[in-house]
């Protein structure tokens, strides 16, 4: 009876890993990585929401695996290469950390498809994808400049790579062209993701006189301590309402999910290609979370700009700008090209903090 | 400015100061616990989740102290009876707890927090500046501060912090002598367990009320580096968890003051305070000796 028991138990697994191999085989596999925790509450968040959207969308056709809290740096390549190893036909790196990594992998495996989020290395087989962020920063600039009563904002800065200096950049140009006088402190917590320590760059901020708080990092403790110290904030990369209810202005919420579903698509096509893809905010890749704790003036003010920069009539970086001391970048009327943006290196005048390099 | 920057030093030192200290106790006995990561952000993650159940933030501390202690005695299971090596054990606790917790936590992501109040003290509230700094903080703050004394003193002046600390020597002698060394054990990893889950839940409770996986991020790391920099001395913890912590919150403000420094140095600035530190202790080699539990780490079986 026993054995009788065993050898059935066997045949059912072994039934049960057929039907499972032949589905897989029909499947393609479309894998993720991510730096943080699906469930952070921000950036990785974001990413995951795309993923399910894929998931709901061709979930017939694929399958969506992913890999999260890879560590920027030698381990990212390893998970990487690990996700090429398991039959993915196409990989998304959702960190600009993993450029050099993806960079490698996909080197080593020219049959697999890469597509690296806000980064600037491509090859054949390997894609790059990026959100015109600085589109909302610019928005919540303008915001802050109207709601902040002592003129000056205070910025949570994670690392000084060019997709945080445009973002820095773009918040100072959009407070300046309300009110010129506008200050930006920068605080650079040189990490994505430690609610303790972005809490305490939030703190340091308010004690020395910011009334308007915007971050560039992944959890939302900066904008629960905006609120505990009844301040102002922006929300990054999802909508963070829930821990500011009386705090958040609006949020900059990444909507990935259409991004995937369209290259995945690509994909299943065979009309796949390697391209360096930049949308904005007429793409839907961004939108901006309602605008809420603000009077209708302001409201409508931030709508209107929302609007003129999706019809492509105002480039958030046109000149006249100068740089951080005083020399001239743009001429007036001239709009900056996408590849000084994605190498962005420098402040533009008004932000005071020194950049590090 | 001063008061305030006082306040934030405060909030960051204090789970550095409380794990560390639970470890110490730890080590003293003899056993080297690596898993203070694990067992804080299970503390964290108790008492976050206890306190958005119960509603009370008195509860989830509670609860937090008690994950930790639990979730270290399957450390002190693996090592003390089945007498697994202590560095593994402690790695795979972090590692385990991470992962737990992210689990258990699932449910409770991005639910706003309910914050551990401040408990003022009457009168002594109104003294200037010190009223405001050191008697107008949360449970955890004065915990932290009576740690040290008690732990002090049950150190160097009791009998049995005596026996314990006899046991972190030499724990053969102190079997022979008839002391329960395995017993002591277990309760000194319990103790550690107890205090890296109170730091855990003033994480979840105080310094950030809120959950998200991984929150601890490497501070129960921190605090096992601060007991050796302390020499395995309580009030050297509580200096040494202040420096840190005011190394930390300075470097924020020197960055929003507009300084000038470059802030990839500012950040780096509280570890190479640490390293400095330990070099000026590590001048003296007698009195680290003195101080280093002889039998720290290795695995003791009775032999009868």
């Amino acid at each position: 009876m026993k054995k009788l028991i065993i050898a059935l138990a066997a045949s059912a697994a072994l039934l049960g890993g057929f039907s499972t191999g032949a589905q897989a085989q029909e499947k393609k596999k479309v894998c993720f990585i991510y730096v943080g925790s699906r469930t952070d509450g921000g950036w990785t968040q974001a990413h995951d929401l795309g993923r399910q959207q894929l998931d709901k969308a061709l979930g017939a056709k694929v399958e969506t695996p992913f890999l999260e809290n890879v560590p920027e740096g030698p381990d990212a390549e390893r998970a990487i290469e690990r996700m090429a190893r398991s039959g993915c036909s196409l990989v998304f790196t959702t960190s600009f950390g993993f450029m050099d990594a993806t960079v490698k992998v996909a080197a080593k495996f020219p049959d697999v498809k890469f597509e690296h989020a806000t980064g600037f290395k491509a090859a054949p087989n390997l894609a790059t994808y990026n959100s015109r962020f600085y589109e909302g920063r610019y928005i919540q600039g303008q915001i802050a400049a109207k709601m902040s009563k002592k003129g000056v904002a205070g910025y949570i800065a994670s690392f000084p790579i060019p997709e945080v200096v445009m973002g820095i950049n773009a918040f100072e140009l959009g407070a300046k062209s309300v009110n010129p006088n506008f200050k930006l402190k920068v605080v650079w917590a040189n990490t994505w993701f430690d609610p303790g320590k972005e809490a305490d760059a939030a703190k340091a901020l308010i004690d020395q006189g910011v009334d308007i708080l915007t971050q560039h990092t992944d959890t939302t403790a900066p904008m629960q301590v905006a609120a505990e110290r009844g301040i102002l904030a922006f929300g990054q990369a999802s909508d963070m309402i829930a821990a500011g209810p009386k705090t958040q202005l609006t949020a900059i919420v990444d909507t990935w999910g259409a991004y995937y579903i369209k290259r995945t698509q690509a994909l299943l096509d065979g009309t796949w290609k390697s391209e360096q893809i930049w949308d904005g905010l007429k793409d839907g890749i961004l939108t901006m979370a309602p605008y809420t704790n603000m009077p209708d003036d302001v409201k409508a003010m931030a709508e209107e700009t929302e609007a003129k920069i999706k019809s492509g009539e105002l480039h958030p970086f046109t000149g006249p700008i100068n740089k951080q001391d005083g020399s001239a970048w743009l001429k007036a009327g001239e709009k900056a090209d996408d590849g000084t943006l994605l190498g962005m290196n420098f402040y533009v005048e008004g932000v005071d903090d020194k950049l590090p390099k | 400015m001063f008061e305030a920057i006082l306040l934030t030093v405060i909030t960051a030192s204090t789970p550095l100061v409380i794990a560390a200290l639970g470890e110490l106790v730890t080590e003293r006995a003899g056993v080297l616990n690596l898993g203070v990561e694990g067992m804080m952000i299970m503390g964290a993650v108790c008492a976050f989740a206890v306190t958005q159940i119960s509603g009370s933030p008195y509860v989830g501390l509670f609860a937090g102290i008690l994950g930790g202690g639990i979730f270290s005695l399957l450390f002190g299971f693996l090592t003390l009876t089945l007498v697994a090596n202590q560095v593994a054990t402690g790695l795979a606790l972090t590692i385990l707890g991470l992962g737990l917790s992210g689990q258990i936590g699932e449910a409770f992501v991005g639910q706003p927090g309910i914050k551990l109040q401040p408990i003022v003290f009457p009168l002594l509230s109104d003294i200037p500046f010190f009223g405001r700094v050191l008697f107008s903080q949360d449970l955890t703050f004065y915990f932290s501060i009576g740690l040290v004394i008690g732990i002090n003193w049950f150190l160097f002046k009791s009998r049995t912090g005596l026996k314990m600390r006899a046991i972190g020597d030499n724990h053969a002698s102190a079997h022979a002598l008839g002391i329960n060394v395995i017993r002591t054990r277990y309760l000194a990893v319990m103790f550690g367990g107890a205090c890296a889950g109170l730091a855990g839940a003033q994480l979840s409770l105080v310094y950030t009320p809120q959950w998200v996986e991984n929150m601890s991020a490497g501070r129960g790391w921190i605090a096992l580096a601060l007991v050796v920099f302390a020499s395995w001395r309580p009030w050297r913890v509580l200096a040494g968890g202040y420096l840190f912590g005011a190394v930390t919150i300075g470097q924020l403000h020197a960055q929003a003051f507009g300084i000038g420094i470059p802030s990839q140095f500012l950040s780096a600035l509280p570890y190479a305070a640490t390293i400095v530190v330990l070099i000026i202790i590590s001048h003296n080699r007698r009195t680290t000796l003195i101080n280093t539990p002889a039998s720290l780490g290795k695995p003791f079986v009775p032999d009868r």
